[in-house]
């Protein structure tokens, strides 16, 4: 590598009559890493110019590397505020590509943790938006839920925040007594402080008046920058992969589809309050389904990529035998390109994978939605102030760990 | 008539051998196309009143170390929003002179696509405002995700690869 130094101030920045100010990089701890170099007029933005790849970590050719089954622990760190809903979009991906069916159960079960995820992340988003103009109260009500939330994925799966949840072929455990009991406290409990929170921002004066025109965007140059997720629906166009691209028994839904008008902050957090609601609609649609269900199904019949139950690998050969296979990564997988996504907490999340046969992907890309979505950044604050900066960049739902990779 | 037949048929209407390899790769309909004419199936393909492919859902690049002359493929992503249907375009182009025209002024979304796929395989999308790096630091001099550069430490002794993997 040669020695040539690393900063790059715009062009004339010596004779210049505008302010260059660095808005970050930021402490980890807040929103990510984030740097934005902004050149100011007074309190106007004139133009930004934001730096991206503080924690790239190099997932995707990582997953050159490992097999199939390791890569759920790399969809993990991209968002990590929704990461069942990354593990899932990973495992239905493999699922694609060996063309398996999936028991009804194992789906809505599954629908029921990447609806609880969704509630957690615009949870996270939308009262930080509180929190960055200056009403940290609605932050702490629903910080409580969220809480709950990671209580029932820990009874799920054993852990919190990068949950590996689920295996290919279906989830790694039934659901016990103790999650159902969780999940319906959470039901039972949440609407009401969800309507507190509600009450305590949506018509408050200096909310609405901080947010309303805060980082406007048109639908078609939304469209134009490949907006997905709630930032593509506040623009007004009702896009949601679960309607539009079915997967694992979204169909069976009913569900609406909330949309703004302005493409602002304000609509941004007011569609993901929206989504919250019909995320409950579905919570509570798929525990009654789970009725007509055999409870004890909870993966699908797949023995060359399921790991068969332990003390069966102890005693018999055949489970043995795949075990040690998928444990090897020995097992055969057809080759082909495949490409599946979900509606992750701010939008599409795809994985384009491409398999030539081996025990690891040939090439596996995965499509981010927040960093396609904020290069749009410079265009929405140009022209704005400083502080509208800051919430608009709240209310995009932005993850450093799924825009760096 | 079935939606892919109809794209399959337009394209083939309006430039005949151009477009070729066409196949269906699960739910996806993929075909290539020659390097200088990516833009121009591109652009009917968005302004096209019946298909209106106006939304660039994913772009990105592979690389084929083995196949001489057409090493790196540029992989475009297209969605018709409306109705929600996918293609995927192929542009192959030489190692040696990875010359690609940029799609940045048909889809702002282009833009760092373009730069994370110069940033980790080499593509040069010519035009492109502002090509640099994007992901890795300013002063690397290769490009990470070409297959010759293998992810463990090859000084390594105690992996035996026959047994792990490739």
């Amino acid at each position: 590598m040669n020695q040539k130094q690393n900063i790059q101030l715009p062009e004339g920045s010596l004779g210049k009559q505008t302010t260059t100010m660095n808005l970050g990089p930021t402490h980890p701890a807040t929103h990510g890493v984030f740097q934005n170099i902004l050149e100011m007029d007074g309190e106007r933005i004139v133009s930004a110019v934001p730096t991206v790849g503080y924690i790239h970590r190099a997932f995707e050719k990582l997953a050159e590397r490992k097999p199939y089954y390791q890569i759920t622990t790399l969809t993990d760190r991209l968002n990590y505020c929704s990461s069942p809903i990354n593990n899932m979009g990973w495992h239905m991906t493999v699922e694609k590509l060996i063309q398996a069916e999936l028991p009804k159960r194992v789906e809505y079960l599954r629908v029921i943790i990447m609806e609880l995820s969704r509630i957690a992340d615009h949870l996270v988003c939308n009262s930080v938006i509180g929190v960055d103009t200056g009403a940290a109260t609605g932050f702490f009500y629903v910080f409580e839920f969220r809480e709950l939330i990671y209580e029932i994925f820990e009874e799920i799966c054993g852990s919190r925040l990068t949950t590996n949840i689920g295996r290919i072929g279906g989830l790694e455990r039934n659901f016990s007594e103790l999650a159902f009991q969780k999940i319906n406290h959470f039901m039972k409990t949440f609407p009401k402080a969800m309507e507190e929170f509600e009450n305590l921002l949506t018509r408050n004066r200096i909310f609405v008046d901080r947010t309303v025109g805060a980082g406007p965007i048109s639908a078609e140059r939304a469209l134009n920058y490949g907006f997905t997720g709630p930032n593509l629906r506040a623009a007004g166009i009702d896009y949601d992969i679960r309607v539009s691209h079915p997967y694992s028994s979204y169909q069976d839904f009913k569900f609406d589809i909330p949309v703004g008008h302005h493409g602002d902050t304000y609509d941004r957090f007011l569609v993901r309050n929206g989504e919250i609601w019909q995320s409950l609609s579905i919570l509570q649609q798929a525990l009654d389904k789970l009725k007509d269900h055999d409870p004890s199904v909870y993966h699908a019949d797949l023995p060359d990529f399921y790991l068969p139950l332990k003390e069966d690998v102890y005693t018999k050969m055949e489970a043995l035998i795949y075990h040690f296979k998928i444990v090897m990564g020995e097992t055969e997988l057809p080759v082909g390109e495949v490409y599946h996504s979900v509606e992750g907490g701010n939008g599409e999340l795809g994985f384009y994978l491409i398999s030539d046969g081996g025990r690891s992907p040939y090439r596996l890309h995965f499509r981010r939605p927040c960093f396609i979505y904020y290069q749009a950044y410079p265009e929405m604050i140009q022209g704005s102030m400083l502080s509208d900066a800051v919430v608009t960049m709240s209310s995009m739902n932005l993850i450093a760990g799924e825009l760096d990779a | 008539m079935d939606l892919n037949d109809l794209v399959q048929q337009k394209l083939k209407d309006k430039f005949g051998e151009l477009v070729s390899d066409f196949i269906m790769h699960y739910d996806i309909l993929t075909f290539e196309t020659p390097k200088e004419n990516n833009l121009k199936v591109l652009t009917f393909l968005k302004e096209d009143a019946e298909l209106q492919f106006d939304f660039l859902n994913d772009l990105t690049a592979v690389h084929y170390p083995n196949e001489a002359g057409r090493e790196l493929a540029v992989v475009y992503m297209l969605q018709n929003i409306r109705n929600g249907q996918r293609i995927r375009l192929k542009v192959f182009t030489d190692i040696q002179k990875p010359d690609v025209f940029t799609a940045v002024n048909l889809f702002s979304t282009a833009n760092w696509l373009e730069r994370e796929a110069y940033d980790f395989f080499g593509v040069n999308f010519v035009g492109h405002p502002n090509l640099i790096r994007i992901m890795n630091v300013d002063e690397m001099d290769y490009f990470p995700l070409r297959k010759e550069y293998p992810v463990e430490d090859q000084t390594r002794i105690d992996k035996d690869d026959d047994m792990f993997g490739r």
